[in-house]
């Protein structure tokens, strides 16, 4: 998969909290969760995010609660791809599950800086900072996991007996 | 090469003779859970199968302890799916308000996890239950919706650190005061992706109560579970609750860790983090005068009979301070009543607290205590996030229910040695 979007850049230890704060958790509808996404690290996020765009972050992006309403509400706002330094381990198999693209990527997400043209071809590991002209290199992802991506998230995967 | 205990428990669960750290298994699942905001989300997931039906109606559990008793409509709503749910799907263990509690007291105290299982949660502290020897893992709610239809779930199997405990806690010292004292140590990531494996000639000091704390924090360090080496106490705790046969499976001698980390209990201090990390914790010297708006002493961390009993130790003929809103919540209703007929409800009203029915409610934020801008609140519970608790500008800081009583009766974050002393 490709992407291409702007950059909307954010520090270490985003936490699920932030990202969709637990009022809202009284519903699971996805574009009710986009609207509050970010509202309580970035009020101007909803306003300014662009479908396509790219979340880039520090360390431990996404930490705390396991609610899949934090990825649903990044996908749902329009983000196309998080590139972080690292991730925290439910928020990252959340974002597997539900099929929004996510990378770890240390030196992307340090040398990416708010507002970058961003250009990612994940199949081949490689993420481009049009801006700066910088190239980085990223780890594909497992076997298994990529099948899971590949059949459409985990629930379809079972569908289609990938997992049985 | 050797296995830890949680590489062990995985490797049978995926019919596997060894496993190694990294590789990517399909495990049986012994236990599946939810709440009322992560299920519904599951139950759609769900849906999306070809007339799918439930693994084991005796293996899926929902509790509604989140936003129930119902804080709104919507909230409403959520309950009522997950209820139509499991009677749709004769789900055995659904716990509706009247026999819940809050979800990871009441597990266990059912009997519902014993030694050996692999269990997952639709909710980051379903750690918890490494405290009586299982594997068990928060995760979203597609894989709580997948673990419902197969029984299964995938795991890349996790490295270890271990935790090596000595010694004694001194008095007015708990689990709460170790695990925070642990996460300001190696991080709010430090076990990111990994097990904390807790084991040591100190465990045999460590009540189930704090054990049960300790581990329900392991995800506060990032890490994918905690877990405790099985013994008496653990074996006496799953039998009193009428748990399944537990299965003991303990660490090879040669076991690789990541790391071994040795705590001495004995040198442990009454603990506090400080906004807005958990692992920003500080002892008393380094704390100062802080005025408080609110405490709060329950929660899935600390909202145990042993810790309403410490807390109404401190405040037994004592008045909570002018100013300070004081909140208890029992975990579950079998605490709840517990506390009623030992008294401790009567020592909380008179201090001039108030006491609610089991929820988790304000500890994220929900509901039953939200701060307004500038508040700050001593709370038992386990994340001192942004909002956390309500508005953006108010502040939580996390402490032990020892701490939280002490502080209650001073209006300022206070020791309990301070009070008791």
């Amino acid at each position: 998969m490709k992407y291409t979007g702007n950059a909307i850049k954010y520090g270490d230890n985003v936490d699920t909290d932030v990202i969709i704060p637990a009022r809202y958790l009284n519903t699971s509808d996805h574009a009710e969760l986009a609207s509050h996404c970010m509202e309580d690290i970035d009020k101007t996020f909803v306003n300014r995010v662009k479908a396509g765009d790219i979340m880039a972050a520090g360390q431990n992006f996404g930490c705390g609660s396991s609610r899949e309403h934090a990825p649903i509400a990044i996908k749902a706002s329009g983000i196309s791809l998080v590139i972080a330094k690292s991730f925290a381990r439910i928020f990252y198999r959340n974002a597997i599950n539900i099929g929004l693209a996510i990378v770890e990527c240390p030196e992307a997400a340090e040398g990416i800086s708010e507002g970058d043209i961003v250009e990612a071809d994940l199949d081949n590991g490689i993420i481009r900072n049009i801006t700066t002209g910088m190239e980085y290199r990223t780890a594909p992802f497992p076997e298994f996991i990529q099948k899971i991506i590949a059949n459409g998230g985990l629930m379809d995967s079972i569908a289609k007996g990938i997992i049985e | 090469m050797g296995m830890t205990m949680t590489q062990k428990i995985l490797a049978a669960h995926a019919g596997l003779d060894s496993v190694q750290a990294g590789q990517l298994i399909l495990a049986n699942l012994d236990l599946v859970l939810g709440n009322d905001i992560t299920s519904p989300v599951a139950i759609k997931e769900f849906a999306k199968l070809n007339k799918p039906e439930v693994f084991d109606k005796d293996k899926v559990t929902m509790v509604m302890d989140h936003f129930a008793p119902n804080k709104d409509i919507k909230a409403a709503e959520q309950c009522r799916m997950c209820r139509n749910f499991c009677s749709e799907h004769n789900v055995t263990h659904f716990y509706d308000v009247g026999k819940m509690g809050i979800e990871h007291a009441l597990l266990p105290e059912k009997g519902l996890v014993s030694a050996g299982f692999c269990v997952i949660g639709a909710d980051s502290h379903t750690c918890t239950y490494g405290a009586l020897g299982a594997f068990s893992t928060g995760v979203g709610s597609t894989d709580m919706a997948c673990g419902m239809a197969v029984g299964k779930a995938w795991f890349k199997v996790p490295s270890a650190i271990k935790f090596n405990l000595t010694g004694k806690l001194p008095r007015y010292v708990s689990g709460k005061d170790v695990i925070l004292h642990i996460i300001g140590m190696i991080g709010v990531d430090g076990a990111l992706y990994r097990s904390m494996e807790f084991t040591g000639e100190g465990l045999s000091s460590l009540s189930m109560a704090d054990r049960l704390c300790i581990a329900n924090m392991a995800i506060e360090a990032g890490a994918k579970n905690g877990i405790f080496e099985v013994d008496d106490i653990t074996l006496d705790y799953i039998k009193e609750h009428g748990g399944a046969e537990p299965v003991i499976y303990k660490a090879d001698d040669d076991a690789e860790y990541d790391e071994v980390i040795n705590i001495d209990l004995s040198a442990i201090e009454p603990t506090v983090a400080f906004p807005h990390l958990p692992e920003n914790a500080r002892t008393f010297g380094q704390i100062g005068n802080i005025k408080i708006d609110q405490v709060v002493i329950g929660s899935c961390t600390n909202g145990r009979l042993e810790d309403l009993q410490a807390a109404a130790e401190i405040m037994k003929g004592r008045k909570c301070a002018e100013n300070v809103r004081v909140i208890v919540i029992p975990a579950t209703q079998q605490i709840y009543l517990d506390a009623m007929e030992q008294g401790l409800l009567k020592i909380f009203i008179e201090s001039g607290a108030v006491v609610s029915t089991p929820t988790c409610g304000p500890c994220l934020g929900g509901y039953m205590g939200i701060l307004a801008a500038g508040e700050r609140a001593v709370t038992t519970t386990n994340r001192n996030f942004v909002g956390r608790m309500g508005h953006v500008e108010s502040e939580v800081y996390l402490a032990s229910p020892a701490v939280a009583a002490a502080s209650a009766l001073t209006g300022k974050i206070t020791s309990p040695l301070e009070v008791m002393e």
